[in-house]
């Protein structure tokens, strides 16, 4: 089959401008009968659900956790881009395309992201109208910040909750959809199948968690807005719930998985601190905007960070790429952590650590403050508090957990830091409409391939997510079911509801059966140690080629040895889990196959044999500028299509922030 | 920080759905490191359990970085347990001793009903919002953001009240199990803006109007939520709901 991207013809800056002027449209009325159902109830799910509501479509919500408003897009910290250009730096729709191009390493669609820019404005609008309460000036107006890539300051923020807050908005719009009846919630609810009619999406199988009853819906589209799959690595920066179930079930239908391998490491999280270790914690990307990162210029030093005197110290981002500084994007600056660590120069009692330092940042805010309260002959203990004082206002809640979790002083010493697994730029491959090569089954937000290339830059997932909901869908949408009208609810006795539901029962049944001997929890750490040592930041033929056998042998003593404790038909999380990491166990295949496929470095994906001499990610643009979309043919069978890239625009060059 | 390991007790409420009477359950777990959560000390506990073919201890739990809400136990005695301003998932072990004996139960209260053993349904919050938790504003009408400037100290409280993660801590704290900090953070954090203004008084009634519908008890001022409340949501906001309920009662705005 081949792949249709459905880009709109015309120049990139007039493509969506277009669409949307000539894209099909469904009446009121008509509306009133089209039954929409919405898996996720993150940024991109409670968004669509709640525009969709708003123009008059019936919605059904679905989530895993007790409400929608526990999403984990409720963690993302930093903030959000949108070219507002309100800070006279520079910024236009057109240099937010070009970072985000430049940022994903040439490997994103040039007019998914051009759109992305130009929706971003209308996004803030529409949150400062919902109530979000982003940071603001004494002035009254919004404040903004810097992020890594790009050398503007185009983030929008409220401290360090932009995520929460952001949902929050969009629960509230959702809700009240729901209170007006237009929006239909269900939560503790997990999609555990895709209904295809007539080579249509046309409803789910979701269980219910409580009752652990199977229960079907009909919709004349499904949009799938379950996030990333950051969690096959087990330690993550993921909610313990994130999972892939929804998408890998879809996959199985017919989906496509666009550019499974890419992969974002997150170069600021707190360091595993031991076995026990559930989950990493995110320290965002906002501290790079005013802390130094670090490590001794010794070799296992093991020195305390104040006895380090200043040169003794290796600011090796700023030293390597002085135009960006500690300010480079997330890809490189991991990867730097990384080698700095194997190199020998880690800290912390593990020496798998960096220092990420606030004390310049707190002296030169103190001497900020010292100024304008006009303190003469101030102390350095003065300026030191006024210092912290500021830094407390701009990063309180960050430092405070910091110190929660490490029992640390961040005022007083460094942060320790090191990457981790945070975030997934691959997924279900989608068109311009954002619709999966199933008809009717689309793909929203971190759950779709479409708009970061091979890495995504700071404070633009939040931005995706929204766009998707807000502004894409409600269009797109419209365009395809306006070929619907005439079609009726199909009744949930249909002979492919009673099959799909059949499948799911007779997988459930499988599972309980095994009554093996070890627990879903420990397939999923062995798994997840697999991924990361083989298939994480730095990744090899060889390694590749192992981690996909033993991926293939786990999961046949998974699915011969896992033990689930309790009943079918009741509350059982254990449950929930081990189909969870059942799906797990196979998309690890696909992402190697597809590390393995991919014989270059970009963005995330850093291949070990293909990097120049200074270790920088080396592309092979004449072969692999296009999105692998992989077709699911049965177990352990993928096939390969091609999508290539055109840039009309952007001229791919060799990505530098030197 | 020195680490340490520790052995201790746990009596922990195990209830199978709404129906059980429930009871508790006393178990032992040994050498949790200092270092760990106090959720991974259950994910231990729950290993545990599975290796001994039992079955473990159904807990609500999902971004353990204190920011989604979903935790929610009961730790001798207090909401959360025993940290100033910290969710279950951020409570650490370094907190306890070997030897510690710790007691954990799920929210009490009539309108959290247990689903099994620490898993409690909090719906009633999401039907509060739904009775008026929002500004009426549809996608896309919006003007720009920056065409009303907000006063910094207005737009800085309503973000303290924004921060509310509605995990119900508060109304699991408070004796008479009242959901007033809940519900007065999300009416003053929308009051405190001009987008809010125009539904101000309608979503005071309403939103009360709900609450007490859910059957949450009333709020006698003792202070407990604010005590508790991971975010540390100020009473303040209480006091700021009843202004805006009392003069919404004056004006007769409701939905009624």
């Amino acid at each position: 089959m081949p792949l249709n991207s459905k880009i709109p013809a015309g120049e990139l800056a007039e493509k969506w401008e277009k669409y949307k002027s000539t894209c099909k449209l469904v009446n009121p009325a008509n509306k009133r009968q089209l039954e929409i159902l919405v898996i996720g109830t993150g940024l991109a799910g409670a968004s669509a659900a709640a525009a969709l509501g708003e123009l008059g479509y019936k919605v059904k919500t679905f989530c895993f956790q007790d409400s929608p408003r526990r999403a984990h897009s409720i963690a993302a910290q930093g903030g959000i881009n949108a070219a507002k250009n309100y800070q006279n730096d520079g910024d236009s729709t057109y240099r937010l395309f070009y970072d985000t191009v430049k940022g994903g390493d040439y490997r994103a669609r040039e007019g998914n992201v051009h759109r992305l820019a130009e929706v971003s404005a209308n996004i803030i609008d529409q949150c400062v109208a919902q109530g979000v309460p982003f940071a603001r000036e004494y002035g009254g107006l919004l404040s903004n910040r810097s992020f890594g890539g790009t050398q503007v300051q185009r983030t929008f923020y409220a401290a360090g909750q932009t995520g929460q807050q952001l949902l929050i908005g969009a629960y509230q719009a959702l809700e009240r959809q729901v209170a007006l009846g237009n929006v239909t919630q269900y939560s503790r609810h997990e999609m555990l199948e895709l209904v295809i009619v007539d080579g249509k999406a046309r409803g789910i199988i979701a269980r219910n968690l409580v009752t652990g009853e199977l229960e079907r819906f009909f919709g004349h589209a499904v949009l799938l807005c379950t996030g990333g799959y950051g969690n096959v690595f087990y330690l993550s920066t993921n909610a313990m719930g994130s999972n892939v179930t929804a998408a890998w079930k879809a996959h199985k239908k017919g989906a496509f998985f666009g550019n499974p391998c890419f992969t974002q490491i997150h170069p600021t999280c707190i360091p595993v601190s031991g076995d026990h270790q559930s989950k990493l914690t995110l320290m965002s990307e906002s501290l790079r905007n005013d802390g130094r990162i670090w490590v001794p210029k010794k070799q296992n030093d093991t020195r305390k960070p104040g006895d380090i005197p200043e040169e003794e110290r290796d600011y090796y981002l700023e030293r390597r790429y002085p135009a960006f500084g500690n300010l480079v994007p997330r890809d490189v600056a991991s990867r730097a952590a990384k080698e700095r660590c194997d190199a020998g120069y880690g800290v912390g009692a593990s020496k798998m650590a960096v220092y990420l330092d606030y004390a310049a940042a707190i002296e030169r805010y103190g001497k900020i403050e010292v100024g304008k309260q006009g303190i003469a002959n101030a102390s350095k203990e003065t300026i030191i508090q006024l210092g912290k004082d500021v830094v407390k206002e701009k990063y309180g809640n960050l430092f405070d957990m910091y110190a929660k979790i490490t029992g640390e002083n961040p005022y007083e010493v460094p942060m320790r830091i090191y990457p981790a697994v945070h975030y997934t730029m691959g997924g279900i491959w989608v068109d311009y409409e954002l619709m999966t090569t199933v008809p009717g089954l689309y793909a929203l937000g971190e759950a779709n391939f479409s708009d970061h290339g091979a890495n995504r830059l700071g404070a633009s997932a939040l931005m995706q997510g929204l766009a998707d909901g807000y502004f894409v869908i409600p269009y797109t949408l419209g365009n395809y079911l306006a070929d619907d009208i005439r079609t009726k609810a199909i009744p949930t006795d249909h002979p492919a509801f009673v099959a799909a539901e059949k499948e799911v029962n007779d997988r459930i049944n499988k599972l309980m059966s095994i009554k093996g001997k070890e627990s879903v929890e420990s397939f999923h750490k062995r798994l997840g140690k697999i991924m990361w040592d083989k298939c994480g930041m730095a990744r090899n033929e060889a390694g590749l080629k192992q981690a996909i056998t033993e991926i293939q042998q786990l999961r046949k003593e998974f699915w011969s040895n896992v033990f689930i404790p309790g009943d079918i038909n009741e509350f059982n999380p254990e449950l929930d889990k081990a189909g969870r990491v059942a799906d797990f166990l196979e998309l690890g295949e696909l992402m190697c196959l597809d590390a393995l496929n991919r014989n270059e470095s970009c963005g995330g994906h850093f291949r070990e044999e293909y990097q120049t001499e200074e270790g920088e990610a080396l592309r092979q643009d004449d072969k692999y500028m296009y999105v692998a979309a992989w077709e699911y043919k049965g177990d352990s069978q993928f096939e390969l299509h091609k999508e290539d890239l055109i840039y009309d625009v952007v001229h791919p060059s060799a990505r530098s922030y030197k | 920080m020195e680490h340490y390991h520790m052995n201790l007790t746990l009596k922990v409420w195990k209830q199978k759905n709404n129906n059980d009477k429930g009871r508790f359950e006393t178990y032992q777990v040994k050498n949790i490191s200092s270092e760990m959560s106090f959720l991974e000390m259950f994910d231990v506990l729950n290993e545990q359990l599975i290796a001994e073919g039992k079955e473990p201890v159904a807990f609500d739990h999902d971004c353990r970085e204190g920011i989604c809400g979903m935790c929610s136990m009961h730790i001798n005695g207090r909401a959360h347990g025993p940290w100033h301003e910290t969710t279950t998932c951020q409570l650490h072990m370094r907190q306890y001793k070997d030897g510690d004996t710790i007691v954990v139960e799920p929210w009490r209260a009539n309108a959290f009903p247990v689903i099994k053993d620490l898993v409690v349904d909090r719906t009633s919050f999401d039907r509060i919002i739904q009775a008026g938790g929002y500004v009426s504003v549809n996608t896309g009408n919006a003007v720009d953001a920056n065409a009303l400037p907000i006063e910094k100290q207005k737009a800085d409280e309503a973000f303290a009240a924004a921060a509310c993660i509605g995990c119900g801590a508060c109304a699991a704290a408070c004796p008479n199990a009242s959901a007033m900090l809940f519900v007065s953070a999300k009416v003053s954090h929308l009051a405190l803006l001009p987008q809010g203004d125009p539904e101000r008084k309608i979503r005071a009634t309403n939103m009360v109007l709900q609450m007490d519908k859910e059957g949450f008890g009333s709020c006698t001022n003792i202070g407990a939520c604010e005590a508790e409340c991971p975010k540390g949501i100020s009473i303040e906001n209480i006091a700021r709901l009843n202004r805006e309920y009392l003069g919404a009662a004056f004006s007769g705005s409701s939905n009624e």
